[in-house]
C-alpha cells in the first residue's frame, strides 16, 4: 500500500509541471483511486474493484460511506473528479484540456487532504454535514 | 417567479451573526431593506444546538432548534424562518425532518417544551428557508436585474456554498426537485442571484468541498491545508472574490488565508465576501452600510480597482 505522503507528492508533481495530456488524467483518476483505496485498508476493509457509474473511483467513495455519513464531506468532491476527468477526455481545445485537469488536480488533492485528515481524526466532516437520521441505529446503517 | 409568501418572514439571525459574522447580519438586513422585505426578528430566540450540543445530544438539539421554530409559528405568527447562517439552516431542517420521523425526538421536544413553558413545535407549522432562498423566492433574478444600480460586471466571482446547506440530503425534501429548485450536488442559487447583479461566476469545483470549519482549533493544520486548497483553486479559476453563505466558512476562510501566509508561506490574494455584502453593492448601497470594512481580507482596495465602488 502506497502511504499518503507519496500519493500527496505524486499530486504535488502537477503543480510544478504543465498539463496538457490526457494520461495526466487517467493518473489522477488513479491517484484519487489510491487515497480511498488506503483509507480502506487502513479501516480493514478490502477496496472493491468494481465500478459504480463507469468509475471504481464512485465505488470506492460508496464502500467508504458505507454506516459512516461523515464520507457525505466527500461526495461530491468524488463526483467532481469523475466529471472533470470526462472532460478532460472529450474536450478538443489544449487549454480546455489544461483547465480540466488542473481542476482535477486540486479535487484530488482536497480529496487526500481530508482523508489525511479523516486519518488522525476520524470525526473530521462528522460535525457539520453528516447528520444522521435519528431512528437509524447503527446496525441498520451498517446494513444498508 | 417571484413570491410575496416571503416579503414578511420570521428572522433568526444565530450567535454567529451576533459575533464574527456580524457584516452578514448587517449586509442581509440591509440588502432586505433594499428590496422592501420585511424581516421580524424571533423573539428572545435561542442557539440552534449548533455542532456541539447536537454531538452530544441530537434530540436536545431537534429541541431547541424546535423552539425557534415555536416562537415564529406560536407567539409571532409566521409560518416561514428564514436563517442566514448554513449552521442554523441546517439544524432547523434537521430537526424538522427528526420531529417527522422519530417519535423519541417529539417525546423529548415535547416535555422539554412543556417544562418551559412555551407550545410544543409541531413538524409542518413553518417553511425554513435560507438567505439563499428568500433573496431567489421573493424578488428572483428578474427582480434583481431591474434593481441593480451598480452592476458587479467585470468582478469574477467563485461561489462557495460549503457542507451544511446541502448535506445531508435527506433534510433537504425540497431539494433536488428539477428546474427552479436547487441542487444538492451542484447548488446554483448562489451563482443566479449573483449573475443577475451583473457578476461574472467562474467555474469553481470545489464549491461544497469540506473546509475542516468544525477542527479548526482541534487540527488547526488540517483546516488550514483544506481552506489553503479552496483559496488557490479559486485563484486557479480566475475569481476576484470567493462568495460566502455561511459565517463559520467565512470566517475559516479569512482566518485561514492569513494563517496559511504564516504557518506554510503561501500567499492568496482572492478576497472573501458575503454575497449579501456583494449583492447589497449591486443595490447601490454603500460598502460601509453592508460591513465591507469588517471583512479581513480587505476587499475595498481591489473593489476599487474594479471599478465595482
Amino acid at each position: 500500500m502506497t502511504s499518503l505522503a507519496a500519493i500527496e507528492a505524486r499530486i504535488d508533481a502537477f503543480a510544478t509541471a504543465p498539463v496538457t495530456y490526457r494520461e495526466d488524467a487517467e493518473t489522477l483518476l488513479r491517484l484519487a483511486e489510491e487515497v480511498l483505496e488506503y483509507w480502506l485498508d487502513a479501516n480493514g476493509k478490502v477496496p472493491v474493484t468494481r465500478k459504480k457509474e463507469g468509475f471504481r473511483l464512485l465505488a470506492l467513495h460508496a464502500q467508504s460511506a458505507k454506516g459512516d455519513p461523515s464520507f457525505n464531506a466527500c461526495r461530491e468532491t468524488c463526483r467532481e473528479i469523475a466529471y472533470r476527468y470526462n472532460l478532460a477526455m472529450s474536450v478538443a481545445d489544449v487549454g480546455e484540456l489544461t483547465r480540466a485537469v488542473a481542476t482535477m488536480r486540486r479535487l484530488v488533492q482536497h480529496l487526500s487532504l481530508f482523508i489525511s485528515g479523516k486519518c488522525q481524526s476520524a470525526q473530521l466532516g462528522e460535525f457539520c454535514c453528516a447528520s444522521r437520521p435519528l431512528r437509524q441505529t447503527d446496525s441498520e446503517m451498517l446494513e444498508n | 417567479m417571484a413570491d410575496n409568501k416571503y416579503n414578511l418572514i420570521a428572522y433568526y439571525p444565530g450567535c454567529a451573526l451576533e459575533g464574527t459574522g456580524s457584516a452578514y447580519n448587517t449586509s442581509t438586513k440591509a440588502v432586505g431593506k433594499a428590496l422592501g422585505l420585511g424581516l421580524e426578528e424571533v423573539k428572545n430566540w435561542n442557539c440552534c444546538g449548533a455542532m456541539e450540543v447536537k454531538n452530544i445530544d441530537p434530540k436536545i438539539q431537534t429541541y431547541l432548534s424546535s423552539r425557534v421554530m415555536s416562537i415564529a409559528a406560536n407567539e409571532m405568527g409566521h409560518d416561514v424562518v428564514m436563517a442566514p447562517c448554513n449552521g442554523c439552516y441546517h439544524n432547523l431542517k434537521k430537526a424538522e425532518y427528526d420531529l417527522t420521523h422519530d417519535e423519541g425526538s417529539k417525546e423529548v421536544t415535547e416535555r422539554l417544551s412543556s417544562k418551559a413553558g412555551h407550545a410544543t413545535y409541531q413538524a409542518g407549522q413553518v417553511e425554513t428557508i435560507h438567505a439563499l432562498d428568500w433573496i431567489k423566492k421573493s424578488i428572483g433574478e428578474d427582480g434583481i436585474k431591474s434593481r441593480v444600480k451598480n452592476s458587479l460586471s467585470g468582478l469574477k466571482v467563485a461561489n462557495y456554498y460549503g457542507c451544511m446547506y446541502t448535506r445531508p440530503r435527506h433534510i433537504f425534501p425540497e431539494k433536488d426537485k428539477g428546474p427552479g429548485t436547487e441542487s444538492t450536488s451542484a447548488p446554483h442559487f448562489m451563482d443566479d442571484i449573483l449573475d443577475a447583479a451583473g457578476a461574472d461566476n467562474v467555474d469553481f469545483a470545489l464549491k461544497t468541498a469540506c473546509c475542516g470549519g468544525a477542527h479548526t482549533l482541534s487540527d488547526s493544520d488540517t483546516s488550514t491545508k483544506l481552506v489553503l486548497n479552496i483559496l488557490q483553486a479559486a485563484e486557479e479559476s480566475g475569481a476576484d472574490v470567493i462568495a460566502t453563505e455561511c459565517p463559520t466558512c467565512h470566517t475559516g476562510l479569512e482566518m485561514h488565508q492569513i494563517r496559511a501566509e504564516k504557518r506554510f508561506g503561501v500567499k492568496t490574494n482572492v478576497k472573501i465576501l458575503y454575497f449579501t455584502q456583494l449583492l447589497g453593492i449591486a443595490l447601490g448601497l454603500n460598502p460601509r452600510k453592508v460591513g465591507v470594512h469588517e471583512n479581513v481580507s480587505k476587499p475595498m482596495g481591489m473593489l476599487r480597482e474594479r471599478r465595482i465602488v
